[in-house]
């Protein structure tokens, strides 16, 4: 009971952290997603000091700049030094086109650049980027989990109360939406979609797409629980007293279905982030200058930077622990809503 | 006879949603100044473009059957000859690297069920879910990474340049040094949550009053793990192979993009991009048939292990 208390607080905490990050990237970036630093490309991760050159100790953190010293490739200027200041003003940005604002969290003078994860190749800031990108991923992870399970929950309860001929065509349905691995399907279904369109519209067949191959799965479980839910005393009871089928679903069936339902979100919306992911890198999701963590990843695509910019990787490395999130989550969960489904 | 009615619905639903889409592949040409619109008319009559849904189905049906599965746009030659060489390498791909999960996962899955008290054991399910979180995309990147840093390994590809007319062992060689990388990766990637399923089994198994007994009989460790417990938990094992071949395609089909495998992989993803729609179809139908024939091996396998599934 206690131990997986613990781990959806700790899921819970995470997920907030980086929800809370992407949601508000404006602030927590430091500079704009388009942003451009032609002088800088491919600048290594600014490092935060406390102690310069000289062995002083400085209680504010500071960056060092770099300059090109003709070799290609940057080296760290250890003379100009620039202070990190935190509450700067900055980039305009919006938080969901209601507030605009000038202000960041932290920043540092011109000319020198803080860049916790490094420059691309038009010098632009990879961590503003990643969080920026977030907005595009995750929230195409949310919603499209979100419309799977519904799907789900809806076919699986159909399927399952009703039963017969209902429950035989639905099921064959998913069987047939299983068969398929779903990568495969995924391509099938983006190659009937037109190519050259606009980026909201290329978002939201990603997202239509992802939700509608995903049904399946949720349906079969939500069956399952239907199945033996209908048939408990109370619902029998229920029935007795003469409560029409409606009636049942919403208010004595679906809620025993619940806890599965939110586990399967919580399982979904990373496998969905992943599936964004492969489809933007592999050059059949959301393009540029909007940037999403595939298209942060496609640039490893070339040879060059994938062997000489390690720096790029790091935005893949940070979906790690935001994984590990959702599957602490998702198993908290399932241990949570074990004795109900049962 | 199931999977033949599964077989057909997957060809009428893949068929369905390439087809409805708008544009086709000679919308480029289109925009082609120098193209007149009567020749992409005569085009498109020519590929059969602008006949009715149920004719076209109809017809690709008869070219599938005779193996051809229609005509790409893209290539100009008959879908399925580009497509059984691919699917022999994609399935010696996914064949080779799921004989290399499963290989490794027992041995590990094993050690972990039977060490579950011991201190190693929280740490160990650290590590693995820890792994089980890592981004195939990553991971596969890396392998390139390694493959292109080192140079131990070939970074893409199936034979060397100029190998083909080198004797048949040398070949094999080469092909086998090719194949380590993306099978290796493939494995790699389906690993933990292998390792998971093989000590979840294994600990139902080695709960069970029967293992006790043995025990008490004084049946040596090794034998009482792999003689008495394994082929007990190999039955949910067994169809579980049968499912994880999906998950195991969709992973082929990543690692075959970035080490240039040529396998099924980079057809679809081109097929894709030109909108070449038959070779989509032809793909789409060979990963369910892949899939399948996978749920079949599974059903055969746990027929030849389980005496009870013989019995009935």
């Amino acid at each position: 009971m206690l131990k997986h208390r613990r781990k959806l607080v700790a899921g819970a905490i995470l997920l907030a952290g980086f929800h809370v990050a992407v949601l508000l990237a404006g602030f927590f970036a430091p500079y704009g997603y388009a942003t451009q630093n032609r002088e800088m490309p491919y600048m290594p991760p600014s490092g935060l000091h406390l102690v310069d050159a000289q062995g002083k100790v400085h209680l504010r953190p500071f960056v060092y700049g770099w300059r090109d010293d003709g070799s290609g490739a940057l080296k760290l200027d250890s003379t100009q030094s620039y202070p990190v200041h935190f509450f700067v003003q900055g980039w305009p940005y919006n938080v969901g086109g209601l507030v605009h604002s000038r202000m960041h969290l932290f920043g540092v003078a011109e000319p020198g650049r803080v860049c916790l994860l490094g420059t691309d190749g038009f010098g632009r800031d990879q961590f503003s980027r990643f969080l920026y990108g977030g907005q595009v991923s995750l929230l195409a992870g949310l919603i499209a989990a979100a419309l799977s399970v519904s799907l789900g929950v809806l076919v699986g309860a159909l399927a399952g109360f009703y039963g017969g001929w209902i429950d035989e065509t639905l099921m064959r349905c998913g069987e047939l939406f299983l068969a398929l691995p779903w990568l495969y399907l995924l391509f099938a279904v983006r190659a009937a979609m037109p190519l050259q369109i606009t980026q909201w519209q290329v978002f939201l067949l990603l997202v239509s797409v992802l939700g509608l191959i995903g049904w399946a799965r949720p349906a079969r479980l939500v069956r399952g629980i239907v199945l033996s839910a209908k048939e408990r005393n109370f619902v029998v009871a229920a029935r007795g007293f003469g409560a029409s089928n409606g009636y049942l679903i919403r208010r004595h069936v679906m809620p025993q279905a619940s806890g599965v339902a939110l586990t399967q979100v919580t399982l979904l919306i990373p496998q969905y982030v992943l599936a964004e992911v492969t489809l933007t890198f592999l050059g059949l999701g959301v393009s540029e200058p909007m940037p999403s963590w595939g298209s942060l990843l496609s640039a490893l695509q070339q040879y060059y930077v994938l062997s000489s910019y390690w720096w790029m990787f790091l935005p893949a490395a940070l979906l790690i622990p935001l994984f590990l999130a959702y599957y602490l989550a998702a198993d908290a969960l399932q241990e949570h809503w074990k004795p109900v489904s049962l | 006879m199931h999977a033949a009615v599964l077989l057909a619905a997957i060809s009428l639903l893949s068929f369905a949603l390439v087809q409805l889409a708008p544009g086709d592949f000679f919308d480029q040409m289109r925009m082609n100044p120098r193209v007149s619109a009567s020749t992409v008319e005569g085009l498109r009559a020519e590929y059969g473009l602008d006949r009715s849904f149920a004719v076209r189905y109809a017809l690709w049906l008869r070219s599938a059957i005779h193996g051809e599965f229609g005509i790409s746009l893209a290539y100009n030659t008959p879908v399925g000859s580009l497509l059984f060489p691919r699917a022999r390498n994609t399935l010696l791909l996914t064949a080779t690297s799921t004989l290399l999960a499963w290989l490794l996962a027992i041995p590990i899955g094993v050690w972990s069920a039977t060490n579950r008290r011991h201190l190693s054991r929280r740490s160990s399910e650290l590590v693995a879910s820890t792994l089980l979180t890592v981004p195939e995309l990553l991971l596969f990147l890396c392998i390139l990474l390694f493959a292109a840093r080192s140079g131990w390994f070939p970074s893409g590809g199936m034979y060397s340049v100029g190998s083909e007319d080198s004797a048949a062992f040398q070949r094999l060689k080469d092909l086998a040094w090719h194949l380590f990388l993306p099978s290796l990766g493939l494995a790699l990637a389906c690993l933990p949550a292998l390792i998971r399923h093989v000590r979840s089994a294994m600990i139902e198994v080695l709960d069970s009053p029967f293992i006790r007994a043995a025990r008490s009989h004084g049946v040596p460790r090794p034998r009482l793990l792999f003689r008495f417990a394994l082929p007990v938990a190999a039955n949910s094992l067994i169809s579980l192979a049968g499912f994880s071949v999906a998950t195991m395609l969709s992973s082929s089909l990543l690692v075959e993009v970035i080490l240039s495998w040529p396998g099924l992989g980079p057809l679809l993803v081109e097929a894709t991009l030109n909108k070449d729609v038959y070779v989509v179809i032809g793909t789409v139908m060979f990963s369910a048939v892949f899939l399948i024939v996978g749920n079949l091996v599974a059903d055969v396998l746990l027929f030849a292990v389980d005496p009870r599934i013989r019995v009935e």
